[in-house]
């Protein structure tokens, strides 16, 4: 079972203690804290720790030299007046509404195209999944910001077949349109899971439709669709949360200012120009704190959403 | 068959099924001998081919550029050579401060701290959650799960507040030491998922032969957890090598930096006529996680199956 399954398999459940809970009675809880000393000590020092001392942080004005000054909720109220917070905002949902959903689509799309022991299929599947480890580099950024220039590979393309292309990352309309498409190139890792959830649904379904008559795309859509839900909602829930907290790629095409005219300025580069640019950490937290924010909400809103889209067979 | 394979909690959910699957879809595929089907399936390749050829293209030509004297970067799309021209190599290894090599070096010992580091520390927390029963075991398990999916950015600032604190900025300690707390929930859940699938009469037997839970844990449990342990490994050399902003926030020394940041200073300090060095250090770094992936396909490729990990 996915992390994601599991967790919501947990709010699920609330039944009396299993069997093999209640036999447990004689616990071994030296052991255990023993064993889990590390992740308790991580656990504290270096997540939940530093996650109040932010929150604290974001009520302060803090620039690392003068101890913090306690500001109320002044940093909010200015993050309400920031129009570059809100364009970097615009940029960021735009990267995340647009990218992840295309991401997931090619995804699918070419695991419906490789499942059913398509010939080479190990081949294909590396060819595809290759990209997905090299994506987050700094390397294939510089890459991109090659391939995506005046100079470019895509404009050498262009111009063999007779067409001048734009400056594609100076161009502010099409900057952040090239940062999408390395994400959109990277779906090797999501590809990968839909293949593993396809594997998974039982063949006697096709069957059976088979024998009624369905056709191949009414099996899309009954069967295969509804069967790879769960997959499709856990790939999604990840992509979003990992999606919004994309830096590199961004960072490095722009040569670390989000440019041009703010195009690239996605959240967390604005974050870190504001904390480790011009060191004024209580802001830069404030802003952390509302990043956590909209990423809750939108897990949230997709949980709440999957009630009545989501099949669980169980 | 690897021994990940046969485990069924490895696979996740109704793994047990998948091990059959495979098989009866060939016997599927073989009965539709017809034409169409055929033609069905020469489009597909077709279609993977064509996919698969665009999103490599790029990657092959930066290879073939990289060996391209300089100025036909900006006008040759094509992927034939003409001759090899490794001057890009060896301008590029030398263009910043120290040799290439250093940060490969500094790179190196990260990646080897944060293996480490990941290795112990999630396995005992793994074998903690999936094989003893604790007070607040539900709760702590739940919060660990919740810590896959908690942004970086959220303990980032603080977390800088206390490693420059404690003099550890300009040192491999900020990104190695939260490896070593087990702070990569994912691996931990990972394993936890792969404990759950060795049968637990093993662990009994050797309770009643008097080992306590240390030895259970080192010699019935580790042993058999080796292919989580490489995923693991595989996960942690690619991920750290590649990790660009914890380096960038941590590493402002340039004789302390690692590949990323390295790369990226490279490209702060040329100007557009280096493109062709730029490329080849770029494929440098690319190559290590490249012979990872060639050598280490099947386990990742389980890895991402089994939890989703990017």
């Amino acid at each position: 079972m996915s992390a994601i399954g599991e967790l919501s398999s947990m709010t699920r459940r609330k039944g009396p203690m299993t069997k093999e809970e209640k036999k447990a009675n004689g616990r071994d809880n030296k052991a255990a804290y023993v064993f889990l000393l590390p992740w308790l000590l991580g656990l504290a020092v270096i997540t939940v720790g530093p996650m109040l001392m932010s929150l604290y942080l974001s009520f302060t004005d803090y620039n690392l030299l003068q101890p913090p000054e306690w500001v109320g909720l002044d940093n909010f109220v200015r993050m309400f007046g920031d129009a570059r917070l809100h364009n970097s905002l615009r940029v960021t949902f735009t990267y995340v509404l647009v990218g992840v959903p295309l991401q997931l689509a090619v995804a699918l799309v070419i695991a419906l195209v490789l499942d059913k022991g398509l010939r080479g299929l190990p081949f294909y599947r590396s060819i595809f999944y290759l990209p997905s480890l090299l994506g987050g580099s700094v390397a294939v950024a510089i890459l991109w910001k090659q391939i995506f220039g005046t100079t470019g590979l895509v404009n050498q393309v262009l111009a063999m077949i007779g067409i001048e292309g734009p400056g594609w990352i100076s161009d502010p309309n099409t900057a952040l349109g090239s940062i999408i498409l390395l994400h959109v190139w990277t779906f090797g890792s999501p590809m990968i899971i839909f293949l593993a959830g396809l594997r998974q649904i039982p063949v006697m379904y096709y069957e059976a439709a088979k024998v009624d008559g369905a056709t191949t795309l009414q099996q899309f859509w009954r069967i295969t669709l509804p069967m790879l839900s769960p997959i499709i909602f856990f790939n999604l829930v990840l992509q979003i949360i990992g999606s919004f907290q994309s830096f590199t790629q961004a960072f490095i095409v722009s040569g670390g200012n989000g440019g041009p005219s703010d195009s690239t300025m996605f959240f967390t580069l604005y974050l870190y120009q504001k904390g480790f640019g011009q060191f004024d950490m209580g802001y830069a937290s404030a802003m952390a704190w509302f990043l956590l924010v909209i990423i809750g909400v939108f897990t949230a809103i997709n949980f709440i959403a999957s009630k009545y889209w989501v099949f669980y067979d169980d | 068959m690897t021994k990940l394979q046969t485990l069924p909690a490895a696979s996740g959910g109704p793994a047990e099924k998948s091990g059959k699957n495979p098989r009866r879809r060939e016997s599927r595929g073989s009965l539709a001998f017809s034409r169409s089907a055929r033609v069905k399936g020469l489009i597909k390749h077709a279609i993977l081919i064509v996919v698969g050829g665009v999103m490599i293209y790029p990657l092959l030509w930066m290879v073939i550029s990289s060996l391209r004297p300089n100025d036909l970067i900006f006008r040759e799309p094509g992927l034939w050579l003409n001759n090899l021209e490794m001057s890009n190599y060896t301008d590029g290894w030398s263009a910043l401060t120290h040799p290439f090599g250093h940060y490969m070096i500094n790179s190196a010992i990260v990646v080897l701290g944060s293996i480490v580091g990941n290795l112990v520390s999630c396995s005992m927390a793994a074998y903690a959650f999936a094989r003893l029963q604790f007070t607040g075991k539900k709760l702590f398990f739940g919060i660990m799960l919740l810590t896959i999916m908690l942004p970086f950015h959220v303990v980032i600032v603080p977390q800088y507040i206390l490693f420059s604190q404690i003099g550890w900025v300009n040192t491999f300690w900020p990104l190695i030491v939260p490896k070593l707390l087990a702070t990569d929930a994912f691996f931990v859940f990972l394993m936890v998922q792969f404990i759950r699938g060795i049968p637990k009469d093993l662990d009994e037997a050797a309770r009643i032969d008097g080992a306590g839970h240390p030895r259970i844990f080192l010699r019935v449990i580790l042993p058999l957890m080796v292919p989580a342990l490489a995923t693991t490994t595989i996960f942690t050399f690619i991920w750290t090598w590649n990790d660009f902003f914890g380096a960038l926030i941590y590493l402002t020394d340039p004789d302390m930096f690692t590949v990323p940041v390295a790369l990226r200073a490279f490209v702060d300090s040329q100007s557009a006529t280096s493109w062709g060095s730029l490329f080849a250090m770029s494929i440098v770094s690319l190559l290590p996680v490249f012979l990872v992936f060639l050598f280490g396909q099947r386990f990742l490729i389980k890895g991402i199956a089994t939890t989703g990990i990017k």
